[in-house]
């Protein structure tokens, strides 16, 4: 039999049925098996009931991007096959028990709440599911083993081995099926790691030196917060869940004032409510670093869903002028390396550095090389008797001393203030301090991560994306084979690097992909270099982009 | 050893108004800072907005002066990253018990090793004049023309339902006393509450000097303060207000001793990794 290069399997049942454990264990197990796997999920803002999915694309090539299209379908409920039938081809698989999956052409019947039965309890039918999606797959069957014993090593031994059993029962019917869908191995995955956002943003932290993180849970970011409170031990980290995003914004500040590295993770309505602090880190030249995962606005929207649409309110967040960064990684190792660099720039400049992601990065996970290691660079000097915290310099930073280093006194004020931080009225040195503030600029735009560029040279269209959509949009483009069409992705969405604009001069047309209504980076581009960015394919409906959608979009717009 | 005057910051524009409360607090702060002999570089003086929130602007010592309300998360945290520190989060009865009113309640949940000054003159005196969460029902301003008509916050009631850790009142009129629940505030480890009645000469007619000598008393050496019960009962009065150390529970964990980081290395997060 001839090795398939990949399968897409969907995973789909009610919320608090376990799809999240059948991805968890599966993608590990998969991994084991020296093959590539990228997943992504999608739920609904519910405990109980309704319908959430899980995708795993297993492939034998490196695989990095969502898809539509699905090759094997589990159904767990009954309304699982009506909400994905969109994404069914005539040859997609649907696998489950009589009662669901009876009506459908291709299906394949396994009863695996009575197989679990048989073990003792229905609640052994995941690992049964398990065990059949990895028999289906001939996946090693150690791996199967393995990793449902470490799922479950909090447990009873019993439980333990009767979940295993469960799901060796399940390997060997799904073995016994007969459906050809079998992966040709590859070793190179075994030097690699299986990472999702949420934790590539805490290792990332980690990495940037991060000793502290005060945040109020809210989803998407949450995961971030609790993978640091995980790390916290191994890594000295102080995590506090604080009473509001106010008080948390406010701890994160001052703990940066007192000498700590702080990160808070939020997203876009608990962020709202910290705006006032980020105008605060502004006046004090305080660093804080900010996590915000993107779900759908404005207030609740769709609390468990993703989007691109809080670039506008990292970019204007908070009253006055002063100066930010905000990054976008475009990938999951982008999520660690620019969090990490979130806080030395932070740190250097005195400044917010905002990390913005979504839901689609922090829940999606795919295999990764080595993490590079990032020297944590820190700026704080030991003060002397006649310490001012705001001394005038020449490039606008001053040297950032803390409480309890050194003989001087650390004295921070919301209010306009001197270079000794006393507040002040006086016009001459309102001036002064406003232009010293935003002086720091130049030298951030010197350090701005350039866009990435892939492409041919001579390229007549360029598409251009930010965040998330990066690896979507390369492995369309891949797809699409078109010779004249380049990508150029940004994840330093602002300050706007400046080289970016040779690309925009190059290109005879422009379209820019992005996951909001009203193209917000592509506003961006146009008020930072004055050009036409009126092209655009814009989605906001709560999904993420898949390969196919691009293909599609791209294709509309070019008439190719 | 230190004298208040070494706490002072030379050619200051003080902006209070002549005669203001707030004198006598910062008198009596720099006094029990001299006597506990601690250096300005150990203390940090945290504040959010409001005229007693200018406190830390003339005090000698480490500064934050944040944002409307959010002096305590400040505190809390300095004092997490660096427990070595003196932490006093110092501000007005608008900032601490209405803009900051969830934090008030959660810091003391936690009890982390802080002093928190609260200076009570049961108005708005920096917007000119309108009601605070301690203005009495009844009480005509600008703004409630007709009278405040709901019922004032009760801090003390508060922090004793919470079962804070220290939890005093004292009224700057009266200096000597001031200085000594300063103190022992400061000493105390553990959330310290000490709610000071302080007079805004400029926009309450009401609660002037002589209305807080005559509508206060000094509790009896006699007091109990660790029994809660008792301390539930002065915080209700109605009549005179009680001054003095109402109400102190020693034996509560303190909240920075717990985080992960300090459970085997007691060197503040702060100073890690820095040349010593």
């Amino acid at each position: 039999m001839q090795p398939l290069e990949e399968v897409s399997v969907l995973i789909s049942g009610a919320a608090g049925q376990g799809i999240q454990t059948v991805e968890q264990v599966l993608t590990a197990i998969v991994k084991d098996s020296d093959l590539y796997v990228f997943a992504t999920k999608e739920y609904m803002s519910r405990v109980r009931g309704g319908n959430n999915s899980t995708t795993l694309r297993i492939s034998c090539k490196p695989v990095y991007a969502n898809i539509d299209r699905v090759d094997l379908l589990l159904v767990l409920n009954e309304n699982a096959i009506e909400r994905h039938r969109w994404r069914m081809t005539p040859s997609t698989i649907v696998l489950g028990e009589e009662k669901f999956v009876r009506d459908e052409p291709n299906h394949v019947v396994v009863e695996f709440s009575k197989l679990a039965e048989s073990f003792g309890n229905k609640i052994y039918a995941n690992s049964v599911a398990i065990g059949v999606l990895a028999g289906i797959m001939n996946l090693d069957v150690e791996a199967v083993s393995k990793n449902i014993e470490r799922y479950f090593s909090g447990k009873s031994k019993q439980l333990v081995d009767a979940n295993v059993s469960s799901a060796l029962k399940g390997y060997e019917i799904g073995r016994s099926l007969g459906l050809k869908l079998e992966l040709r191995r590859c070793e190179e995955v075994k030097g690699k790691r299986l990472l999702n956002g949420s934790l590539a943003v805490a290792l990332g932290a980690v990495a940037g030196g991060c000793n502290f993180v005060s945040s109020y849970p809210m989803s998407p970011s949450t995961a971030v917060f609790t993978e640091l409170a995980k790390l916290a031990r191994e890594h000295g980290i102080i995590v506090e869940q604080a009473e509001d995003e106010i008080a948390a914004a406010n701890m994160v500040i001052a703990a940066w004032y007192a000498g700590a590295r702080g990160l808070v993770t939020t997203s876009g309505g608990g962020f709202a409510l910290m705006c006032e602090a980020i105008s605060l880190a502004g006046m004090i030249e305080t660093p804080i670093v900010v996590h915000l995962g993107q779900r759908p606005g404005p207030a609740t929207g769709l609390p468990t869903r993703t989007e691109q649409a809080d670039l506008n309110l990292v970019l204007y967040a908070g009253h006055g002028e002063f100066p930010r960064v905000v990054y976008a990684p475009g990938s999951i190792e982008e999520a660690y390396e620019l969090t990490a660099r979130a806080f030395n720039v932070a740190d250097k400049f005195q400044i917010p550095v905002f990390v913005l992601t979504d839901q689609y990065l922090l829940d999606s996970y795919y295999l990764v090389g080595e993490l590079k290691s990032v020297p944590v660079e820190r700026y704080i000097v030991k003060t002397d008797s006649n310490y001012r915290r705001y001394e005038v310099t020449e490039d606008g930073i001053s040297p950032r001393g803390i409480p309890g280093y050194g003989e001087g006194l650390v004295r921070v004020d919301s209010d306009e203030h001197d270079e000794f931080g006393h507040i002040t009225e006086s016009a001459l040195v309102r001036r002064t301090m406003v232009e010293k503030r935003l002086k720091k600029m130049k030298k951030i735009i010197e350090e701005s991560v350039p866009p990435k560029f892939s492409g041919p040279d001579d390229y007549e269209t360029l598409i251009v994306s930010w965040g998330s959509t990066y690896l979507i949009v390369e492995e369309a483009l891949k797809l699409l084979n078109e010779p004249r069409i380049a990508h150029l992705h940004f994840s330093q969405v602002y300050p706007v690097p400046p080289v970016a604009r040779t690309y925009f001069e190059r290109a005879r047309r422009t379209i820019f992909i992005e996951q909001n209504a009203t193209g917000q980076f592509a506003n961006l581009i146009k008020q930072t270099f004055c050009i036409d960015t009126s092209e655009k394919i814009l989605k906001y409906d709560g999904f993420p982009y898949s390969v196919e959608q691009i293909v599609k979009a791209v294709r509309e717009k070019l008439g190719v | 050893m230190f004298r208040p005057e070494d706490y002072d910051i030379p050619n200051t524009d003080i902006a209070w108004c002549p005669g203001c409360g707030n004198f006598g607090i910062i008198r009596a702060l720099k006094t029990a800072l001299a006597q506990l002999n601690i250096p300005p570089q150990k203390v940090v003086i945290v504040s959010g907005i409001g005229q007693a929130a200018k406190t830390p602007q003339y005090v000698k010592a480490h500064m934050f002066n944040g944002l409307h309300g959010r002096s305590l998360p400040a505190a809390v945290a300095i004092k997490m990253v660096n427990p070595e520190l003196v932490v006093i989060a110092e501000s007005g009865d608008g900032c601490t018990y209405g803009e900051g009113g969830n934090h008030f309640i959660h810091t003391i949940r936690r009890n982390p090793d802080i002093t928190n000054i609260v200076h009570n003159n049961q108005i708005y005196g920096l917007t000119k004049g309108q009601a605070s969460p301690t203005t009495p029902r009844g009480q005509v301003t600008t703004l409630q023309i007709d009278g405040v008509y709901v019922d004032p916050f009760n801090p003390i009631a508060v922090a004793v339902a919470l079962d804070a850790s220290f939890v005093a009142r004292t009224f700057s009129g009266y200096l000597d006393l001031t200085i000594e629940i300063f103190k022992q505030a400061i000493q105390h480890r553990g959330y310290a509450l000490v709610d000071v009645f302080q007079p805004c000469v400029s926009f309450n007619k009401v609660n002037t000097y002589e209305w807080y000598r005559q509508n206060t008393y000094i509790l009896p050496d006699s007091y109990d303060p660790t029994d809660r019960e008792l301390a539930f009962k002065v915080a209700s009065e109605t009549g005179k207000f009680a001054l003095g150390i109402i109400y102190k529970n020693p034996n509560k964990p303190i909240f920075e001793e717990q985080l992960i980081p300090y459970r085997n290395d007691k060197t503040p997060v702060a100073l890690r990794g820095l040349e010593v």
